[in-house]
């Protein structure tokens, strides 16, 4: 492999460097492509949302197969437009209406059903000769001694650190071993990043890597 | 010279070796081969159950800020599916995941016409819907009727054009949702597509967020977890000994098996530096006792 | 009038919407599906236009900054001309190939993915300033993240902590993540129900 020729690998290269200076301190360059991706990432969100969203889901169904049910939510979503001017930005509040009372509809029998109904489900427990091993069965003590302590830490406890039962401290210490798990796993993904940033300048851009 | 002080290492210094740590065994190609995880293998086994002519459904949801473990992911579920027959809709449910689709679908393309074995057409094989605003309704919708979510593809063909979604018209249809995320969009698809129409779904998340995704896996809310660049390793694995096995050749791309190798070492810098600012906080503490 | 569109036809919304979108669960009659595929229609539509307006206020957000040459005006000018490049562009075509694709995975992912890869330099400075054993809970934190890193390693695979990872993940971690998602789960459900009887009123600005 050789240095690439390719330009937009080097101007990649170039933000990537310039990102990483603010390692060594925050300066012009690095805000400077920070402003960049500032702007490149509205105008990029905006176009996909029109693009895709906006045009195929209300525009065309409206004005090009005239199909007047479409007619309410652009009216609805023309009340946005309200916000430009401060006398009349409390217009805004009749489409958030509908979107936030629609959405915790819908939400509410869904979100109770997977987070609660299932979860206390799965943590019942049942009598030893219920699972396959006994190692099972002490798996399955543990998960619901644990989910219950840590239910009672969120609820019952208040804050303060003397006279802490045993319930409490035992949910603490399910709370530290959990996100102890999910910082090692952090630790994975940041590394895993840099090392593909890393592969892209020494692979991709000077072509030393194979 | 300044007397080296375990307790006050210069944050210079751990920049310094954590990026050799990082940059050093990329120029040593060794890769391991992965122990495979059950939850990696769920999801495997799943796809690869499936019969020819299957649809699955892979939602493009992550950004550019977790490419090395989430691309491999979606690239390899493509891959599994396209060598088994099983046809791709892609959609996004994030405006970041849209283009980054493109270019792992390319990138898939790419790699099958290196092998010569078998051409994936867009349109027979796989569909990229694009992207829509509306994350929770959009789930909702495609449960209803996915020509009313989506009119369109990407490029703005009629749905009703494209002649793998013939006989698509919502999760009935759909043998497996397969959410590749840097966000919390695997919980709607539970929430909203599991919940609501009981439609399989399997998950692929970066390292930050697997973690949370366990409970789900014990419940049956979803059939399997393929978590950062370890799982994407694992499921890379399993796929290249299928590419092997079926056509006799051996993937020279193999990104996330590449990266969790150099992770190796980066790793286990961490946890010198965990155990040394450890080392550095007692032996200063018993100073002060003293 | 005002008071009525800023408050009372919002308030009636929320309620007529979301106990009708609460009930059709329940109800599989056609009518209730009819109404049910209707507004979601709908809120795909309404949601994209939010966005049109996001971009009126970013638009002039960074024009009043630099019409006000309030110091930022260069990092206001470079966000806007950004910006416009990329409307412009997207005009033309989003296929692979076209400037909006290579602006898009040449200038945006580099940054943004470089952005995040600093936060491997933070977390290993961190590592060694900041976590330290000072009590039996921040040590069982420490313990726990030492077996899960070393536990994706083959180094940590050869001696068997792989299989301690996997232990760890599916039961003591799971355990923790059920705690917090019923209470999350329960939180949300009485958050809905306050906001859908007008009782959770943040959401009209106070």
């Amino acid at each position: 492999m050789a240095i690439s020729s390719s330009i937009w690998v080097w101007i990649a290269a170039f933000l990537t460097l310039a990102v990483f200076s603010f390692l060594y301190k925050d300066n012009i360059i690095y805000k400077m492509v920070e402003a960049l991706f500032v702007g490149v990432s509205a105008g990029y969100s905006i176009v996909i949302i029109l693009k895709h969203s906006f045009v195929p889901n209300i525009w065309k169904p409206l004005f090009v197969s005239h199909n007047l049910l479409y007619l309410i939510p652009f009216l609805l979503g023309l009340l946005f437009f309200a916000m430009l001017s401060r006398k009349t930005a409390y217009l805004t509040h009749i489409p958030f209406a509908f979107l936030i009372g629609s959405g915790a509809g819908f939400a509410l029998p869904l979100v109770f059903q997977t987070n609660v109904m299932a979860q206390v489900k799965g943590t019942m427990l049942f009598a030893p000769s219920h699972y396959p091993s006994l190692g099972a069965f002490i798996n399955a003590l543990i998960i619901f001694i644990g989910v219950l302590t840590v239910l009672f830490y969120f609820f019952f406890s208040r804050g303060e650190k003397t006279n802490r039962g045993i319930i409490v401290k035992t949910g603490i210490a399910f709370i530290m071993i959990g996100f102890g798990a999910s910082f090692g796993y952090t630790v994975m993904a940041r590394l895993s990043l840099l090392v593909g940033r890393l592969y892209f300048l020494f692979g991709t851009w000077l072509g030393i890597l194979h | 010279m300044a007397k080296f002080d375990i307790s006050n290492i210069d944050r210079r210094w751990i920049y310094i070796t954590i990026l050799l740590g990082a940059l050093l065994p990329l120029f040593v190609p060794i890769t391991f081969a992965p122990k495979i995880s059950p939850e990696v293998k769920a999801v495997y086994d799943y796809i690869d159950k499936l019969p020819p002519g299957s649809v699955i459904l892979l939602s493009f949801d992550y950004g550019p800020s977790t490419l090395p473990e989430t691309e491999p992911m979606a690239e390899d579920i493509m891959k599994h599916a396209f060598i088994n027959g099983v046809r791709v809709i892609g959609i996004s449910l994030t405006e970041e995941g849209a283009l980054l689709a493109l270019k792992a679908y390319s990138n898939v393309v790419k790699e099958f016409e290196n092998y010569g074995t078998i051409r994936v057409n867009y349109g027979y094989d796989f569909v990229f819907l694009g992207y829509k605003s509306g994350r929770q309704a959009v789930i909702l919708s495609i449960g209803e009727d996915i020509r009313k979510t989506f009119p369109t593809d990407y490029q703005g063909t009629n749905i009703d054009d494209i002649p793998m979604m013939f006989n698509v018209k919502n999760y009935k249809d759909i043998s497996l949702v397969v959410d590749i995320s840097s966000t919390n969009t695997p919980n709607d698809w539970i929430t909203y597509a599991y919940s609501r129409y009981k439609v399989p779904v399997a998950v692929g998340v970066t390292a930050v967020l697997a973690a949370n995704y366990y409970p789900f896996i014990q419940t049956g809310q979803i059939i399997g977890l393929i978590g950062g660049v370890k799982g994407a390793s694992e499921y890379e694995y399993l796929v290249n000994q299928k590419i092997q096995s079926n056509w006799g050749m051996k993937p020279k791309r193999i990104p996330a098996m590449r990266n969790m190798s150099a992770l190796t070492v980066a790793e286990l810098l961490i946890v010198l530096f965990i155990i040394l600012g450890n080392i550095g906080y007692f032996s200063q503490k018993g100073n002060k006792r003293r | 009038m005002k008071r009525f569109l800023s408050r009372t036809l919002p308030l009636l919304m929320v309620l007529i919407f979301g106990v009708l979108g609460a009930i059709q669960y329940f109800v599989p009659h056609k009518v209730s599906q009819v109404y049910y595929r209707t507004i979601l229609t709908w809120s795909i539509g309404v949601s994209s236009m939010a966005v049109i307006m996001a971009a009126i206020s970013f638009l002039r957000y960074h024009y009043k900054k630099i019409m006000s040459s309030e110091g930022d005006t260069l990092y206001s000018s470079i966000a806007l001309v950004a910006f416009l490049a990329m409307l412009g562009f997207g005009a033309f075509g989003t296929d692979k190939g076209s400037l909006f694709y290579q602006f898009y995975q040449n200038i945006f992912v580099p940054i943004n993915s470089t952005m995040f890869s600093l936060l491997a330099f933070y977390m290993a400075s961190a590592s060694y300033r900041a976590f330290r054993a000072k009590t039996f809970e921040a040590a069982l934190l420490l313990t726990a993240a030492i077996i899960v890193i070393l536990g994706t390693t083959p180094v940590g695979s050869s001696i068997f902590l792989d299989k301690v990872t996997m232990w760890i993940m599916s039961i003591p971690n799971l355990a923790q993540k059920r705690g917090i998602l019923i209470g999350v789960g329960l939180g949300a459900t009485a958050t809905s129900l306050k906001i859908i009887l007008g009782i959770e009123k943040n959401w009209l600005g106070g």
